[in-house]
């Protein structure tokens, strides 16, 4: 489906919010389309609850306004936006058990009980705590209330659910089945989800569409395929996976394509970022994509300094004659001829999987 | 080897049991001082007979209670009459603490809030503001109080001065200056039970309300209240009891016609005058009045301990 037909759940349009003299979130301008499963990625402190709480309503923003399917929400109490949120650290009503959390939402709305009790099994069924419908919170493992949560903002059917890092609780065995049983959840129910993480696995698999955040600012959206293979900036491409940033002549872009001259000499023909542009750049590529390979047919060539065993791979550091490392990945195998150090060793870029970055 | 495992465990929990009893010592003692012994005392000589001029003789009597209670005594040859004097005392005292209380309640809790909900040094500076007053010895704040609120004190003049009355509101030896009296004497005991829990209190939970569509005072009443209660009703209890028992603020600010318990009791052990068994009697009374509000706490607490 082409991004243009697709209707707009929340619009941000140059968001700005500031505590005091830091800003928070710099002129943010993003779309989240209805029926995504949207995350926010980026490190501690970014912004990303900001950017949750300010479409919540727990936090006024100071420039720009943010639309809930075309509407300004700018004047919407909390209680008024058709918007749940799943808490980072769930806010369960420690007082009620399991089936009055779930129950809340509707009571609030006015639904009748009855109705209310029959929606709150429902949703329990949906997360599979049928069978703690009548546990207190603090009886419940962190899972469990994680599911909770996720039942007491499912319950209501809002048109937007935020959830704040809602798996950071779990151990990795849980959370991995909990990432599917989410993923499920969003195209059964069609609601939109606003997901935010600071873990890159859990965006690259979930999300239909990733906003990677650094500083308050939106560095770049797309789907997990573009974000990994296409970055923008060194940001991008160094948040996301592990990646090397060689210094490169850039060349003329034409057609999203750029010559870079690599040290030592040798042209390389690759994708250029947006913002790549020519004179002296940086040509980002994935550690599994340098090759090794004989001296004559090497692009590139250096001295091995370090080779680091790292379980299913091995990691072999390389440095090139401009005085950089260049890490590349070979897999543990049998077959696998794995230089040792001191050894000079020629490399082959996957043009391919080469880009020249924007500034 | 079992047998010695065992036996040397069950020696063990002897030492300790043995220990225990020893460190629990002390408290006994003071238990037992300054509980025991001075409320048996009073139950013991609310059944004795009064001498005159204070004090009283061993003989067993019915009489402090047949005072209290009944105007003809059960034990006459005509049918026992209620004596309504001392139930009116006790009913009006029971009223009075009762409005200190709501009172207390009504600013302790936003108070109590307000400074729960400070940043970190304002909220000390609160805290302490609170008490600053108490410092200052009670009969003395109470005597300031009934200089503000007379006829001729700063509160009236400054009524008139800005015309929102035409002559002194009459504020002085009424119910209301009592109820304030209280008040005032025991605000503190609201605001920092209240304080220790709202302190405690999760904000989280009032946004998670209000994403759940709840109106302000939907999460006040549903998820705040509820959360805070213990703090609360230990705030209530702790008014509400001395409130009940109190005299120096009706004896000040009430005058002789808004006569507390406190002050009937208190009358009874002074000078020649007194009645002692009839005091200890009121006394019990009054115990047992405080005993049956602390009850329904524990009730409500151990239901709350149940969820
Ligand atoms: N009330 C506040 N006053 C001042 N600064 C704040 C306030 N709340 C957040 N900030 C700052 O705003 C920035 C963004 O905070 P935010 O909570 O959105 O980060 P985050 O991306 O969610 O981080 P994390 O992954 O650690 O949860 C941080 O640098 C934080 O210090
Ligand atoms: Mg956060």
């Amino acid at each position: 489906m082409a991004n243009s037909d697709r209707q707009v759940a929340v619009k941000f349009e140059t968001v700005s919010k500031r505590y005091g003299t830091f800003t928070a979130l710099k002129q943010v301008s993003l779309d989240i389309f209805d029926n995504e499963f949207f995350t926010l990625l980026g490190p501690s402190g970014c912004g990303k609850t900001t950017l949750l709480r300010s479409i919540a309503g727990f936090e006024d923003i100071q420039d720009g306004a943010i639309r809930l399917f075309g509407e300004d929400i700018a004047e919407l109490p909390p209680n008024k936006r058709s918007v749940n949120t799943v808490f980072q650290n769930y806010a369960l009503f420690p007082h009620m058990d399991v089936t009055e959390n779930v129950m809340f939402g509707l009571r609030m709305l006015g639904t009748s009980e009855a109705e209310a009790r029959k929606r709150a099994q429902e949703v329990l069924d949906l997360v599979q705590l049928q069978s703690f419908a009548d546990r207190m919170p603090n009886q419940l493992s962190g899972g469990q209330q994680q599911r909770v949560a996720l039942a007491r903002a499912l319950a209501p059917n809002p048109r937007v659910l935020l959830l704040d890092e809602p798996l950071s609780a779990l151990d990795l065995k849980l959370r991995q089945a909990v990432r599917l049983e989410l993923q499920e959840l969003q195209k059964d129910t069609g609601i939109t989800f606003i997901f935010v993480t600071h873990d890159q696995e859990e965006a690259l698999t979930m999300s239909d569409r990733i906003a990677v955040i650094n500083a308050g600012e939106v560095q770049q959206v797309g789907n997990a395929r573009e974000i990994y293979e296409e970055p923008n900036n060194a940001f991008v491409a160094s948040f996301i996976g592990e990646t090397n940033l060689i210094k490169v002549d850039v060349g003329e872009p034409q057609d999203g394509k750029v010559a870079a001259t690599l040290p030592g000499g040798v042209q390389l023909n690759c994708s250029a970022a947006v913002g790549a542009h020519a004179g002296s750049g940086h040509l980002s590529i994935r550690p599994e994509r340098v090759n090794f390979c004989p001296l004559d047919k090497a692009n590139l060539t250096g001295t091995v300094q370090r080779v680091v065993y790292l379980g299913t791979d091995m990691q072999v550091e390389v440095a090139i004659q401009s005085g950089q490392t260049i890490n590349a990945r070979v897999q543990n195998t049998q077959m696998a001829v794995i230089p040792s150090i001191g050894e000079t060793v020629g490399m082959q870029l996957d043009a391919a999987a080469a880009r020249v970055l924007g500034a | 080897m079992a047998a010695d495992i065992s036996s040397g465990g069950s020696s063990t929990i002897t030492t300790y049991q043995g220990q225990g009893a020893r460190m629990m010592l002390p408290a006994w003692v003071i238990i037992g001082f300054f509980l025991v012994l001075p409320v048996g005392m009073m139950l013991v000589y609310s059944f004795l007979t009064k001498e005159f001029r204070g004090g009283v003789i061993w003989d067993f009597s019915l009489a402090a209670y047949d005072q209290f209670f009944f105007d003809r005594g059960l034990f006459g040859d005509e049918p026992p009459k209620i004596e309504w004097t001392y139930i009116t005392i006790f009913w009006r005292s029971i009223w009075q603490a009762a409005v200190a209380t709501v009172l207390c309640l009504l600013i302790g809790f936003p108070t109590a809030w307000f400074i729960a909900t400070r940043a970190g040094p304002a909220r000390s500076i609160w805290l302490f503001a609170i008490t600053i007053p108490y410092w200052v010895n009670l009969l003395i704040r109470t005597i300031s109080m009934k200089f503000l609120i007379r006829d001729n004190g700063p509160l009236n003049e400054f009524l008139l001065a800005i015309g929102v009355i035409g002559e002194p509101i009459g504020l002085i030896n009424t119910n209301f200056a009592v109820q304030l009296g209280l008040f005032y004497s025991y605000l503190p005991f609201m605001v920092l039970p209240i304080y220790a829990s709202v302190e405690r209190y999760n904000m989280a939970y009032s946004e998670a309300a209000a994403d759940l569509y709840a109106s302000k005072w939907a999460a006040l009443r549903f998820v705040v209240l509820p959360i805070v209660k213990p703090g609360i009703i230990a705030g209530c209890i702790l008014v509400f009891v001395p409130s009940l028992g109190a005299f120096l603020a009706p004896d000040l600010l009430g005058g002789a016609k808004n006569f507390m318990i406190g002050s009937l009791i208190e009358e009874q052990f002074k000078g020649n005058a007194g009645n002692w068994p009839f005091g200890a009697a009121a006394s019990m009374i009054l115990l047992s009045m405080v005993l049956v509000v602390l009850a329904f706490y524990a009730r409500a607490q151990t239901k709350a301990g149940d969820r």
